[in-house]
């Protein structure tokens, strides 16, 4: 994957400049006992987190036990009910971006207007942007015409278009078969790779936690129950027995909590 | 992607027999595509053939229904005189003045009602309220109001147009899928960008519905709106004709408001397939 001139010109222009002029490429993030309730029911629960600049973490855990709510409560989608979100240190405000687990195009406007929303004059880096998702041909087409492997890399691109210091991923590759998903965990490994921004996925797939991130955390019961280094080498190889380990590890620990768990309080709603 | 020997037999077996490629099956899809276009004109065709037939044999009396010829003669009368003209350009006046009176409050109400919560419940009851009053119904009270001339008839015409218009602007606005707005909101759009990139295209297609409905509608009401003493127009041409039993020329009056309403149909239309393009529905 080649960096195109006129991203690294704009990376140094107006994205990304800290205080003392060099590139920040990932943002420091920092929850501090952040508190969510719905409708009486506590769903996170004085969560106390540091992620450092160009970490990639993942957050897994059941069906409907907060960590979208978390993620949603980083990029500032949901209001927390007590606590504070500290994005990036000094300096300018970093750039922050989300997936969500549908595409969430519109369908109104072509894929390059798609990727240049919110971005005034952005036709050319939305194209640079395009062609590196893999999409280069694709820029006149209306989003219906497109299936969800290629929706989900327009939204891909239309976050990265923007340079982000800390890129929210929810549940993006959900959605989508198998293979596709397979690529799309290359593509976004190999984007994180080159640009070094701060990452958060939310996943239900433990294999697929493994193989992106370098941190797993378990959110459970509103709280962080896992907190596990993954310190595999990159490009994480899925057959190898390190690999295997690791998964087994944190399948065992999620799963572990629906014996106790689902008996004493009810399970969690999906 | 075949073996070799057979994508080598296929330009032979072209060259061999060219007449081949004028088979059958070809020919078929030929004839399909020249006479698909025709088929909805069949049945009215047939109808008319049917009619004029009836007429001719004796079986229908020229004054119960004219003959289709007979129509025709009196279309190409009023044609050639330039009373035809007159009268329907009033009526095309009076119909785009009513419909985009009513249509324009019907969309900035709708678009103000569906935004904003507050305007909702401060100006929707009310509007619900008169919308049930059927707009024909208040004919004499019109009558009592703004007399007989152009103004009665542009506010009954606005009256019944307003209301479809309202109701799908205030439903699409509505509808607009909220994690679009969630969405766009995240990357920075709001105000006044936000509406004309989301909501509005979002919206629009309900908006289109409320349109069509009324593009339909004004026609319905214009004919009764042209009968409350009207000088010219098609309704005044109609009601003139029926007066001095001239059947063919009423039928004149009745197909010309069949034609104006498909007109108006196919305007919709047109505007659905050039706003709506990017939906597979609409194409």
């Amino acid at each position: 994957m080649q960096l195109h001139p006129i991203e690294t010109s704009r990376v140094g222009a107006t994205h990304g400049q800290g205080a003392d002029g060099q590139e920040v490429r990932g943002a420091h993030l920092t929850l501090r006992r952040l508190s969510k309730q719905y409708a009486g029911r506590t769903v996170l629960d004085e969560i106390d987190l540091k992620i450092v600049p160009g970490e990639f973490v993942a957050v897994v855990g059941r069906s409907g036990c907060g960590k979208s709510t978390l993620l949603r409560a980083i990029a500032g989608l949901e209001t927390p009910d007590g606590g504070q979100v500290k994005i990036g240190g000094g300096g300018t405000r970093p750039e922050v971006r989300m997936m969500f687990q549908e595409a969430r195009l519109l369908p109104w406007k072509t894929v390059l207007q798609n990727v240049a929303l919110g971005l005034p004059d952005g036709a050319t880096a939305a194209q640079v942007a395009l062609a590196n998702v893999g999409l280069c041909t694709r820029t006149g087409d209306w989003p219906s015409v497109l299936s969800g492997g290629q929706r989900q890399r327009v939204a891909l691109a239309r976050a990265l278009v923007h340079q982000p210091q800390l890129l929210l991923l929810d549940e993006p590759l959900g959605a989508l078969d198998a293979l596709t998903r397979i690529e799309m965990q290359q593509l976004i490994e190999a984007l994180w790779r080159e640009r070094g921004f701060t990452a958060v996925l939310v996943t239900h797939d433990v294999q697929e936690a493994v193989v992106l991130a370098d941190r797993i955390l378990l959110v459970e019961d509103g709280r962080v129950a896992l907190d596990l280094r993954v310190d595999l080498p990159r490009p994480r190889q899925r057959g190898s027995a390190a690999f295997g380990t690791f998964e087994q590890q944190v399948l065992d620990r999620v799963l572990e909590t629906h014996a106790g768990g689902a008996a004493a309080k009810g399970a969690c709603r999906a | 992607m075949g073996a070799p020997s057979s994508t080598a037999a296929r330009p032979i077996a072209s060259a061999v027999a060219p007449q081949a490629a004028r088979s059958a099956p070809a020919l078929r899809r030929r004839a399909v595509a020249w006479l698909a276009p025709l088929a909805p004109w069949a049945l009215p065709v047939l109808l008319v053939v049917i009619w004029q037939v009836a007429a001719q044999v004796g079986w229908l009396s020229s004054r119960i229904l004219p003959e289709p010829w007979a129509v025709a003669k009196a279309f190409w009368m009023l044609a050639e005189s330039g009373e035809l003209w007159t009268h329907l350009r009033v009526s095309l006046w009076r119909a785009l003045a009513g419909f985009g009176l009513g249509a324009a409050l019907g969309l900035v109400l709708g678009l103000l009602n569906g935004s904003s919560r507050r305007a909702a419940l401060l100006l929707d009851t009310t509007v619900q309220m008169v919308r049930n009053i059927p707009a024909l119904a208040l004919i004499p009270l019109v009558i009592l109001w703004f007399g007989i001339d152009e103004a009665a008839k542009l506010f009954l015409l606005s009256v019944g147009v307003f209301f479809p218009v309202y109701l799908n602007t205030f439903h699409g606005i509505r509808s607009v899928d909220a994690g679009l707005v969630e969405m766009a909101r995240s990357y920075g759009l709001s105000g006044w960008a936000l509406y004309r990139d989301v909501i509005l295209p979002g919206a629009l297609p309900s908006i289109l519905v409320g349109v069509r409905f009324s593009l339909g509608l004004v026609w319905v009401l214009l004919i009764v709106a042209e009968t409350i003493s009207a000088q010219a127009g098609i309704g005044y041409m109609t009601m003139n004709a029926r007066e001095f039993l001239q059947t063919d020329v009423v039928l004149v009056g009745v197909l010309l408001y069949a034609l104006l309403g498909k007109a108006a149909d196919l305007a919709a239309r047109g505007l659905e397939r050039h706003f709506l393009r990017w939906n597979p529905a609409y194409r």
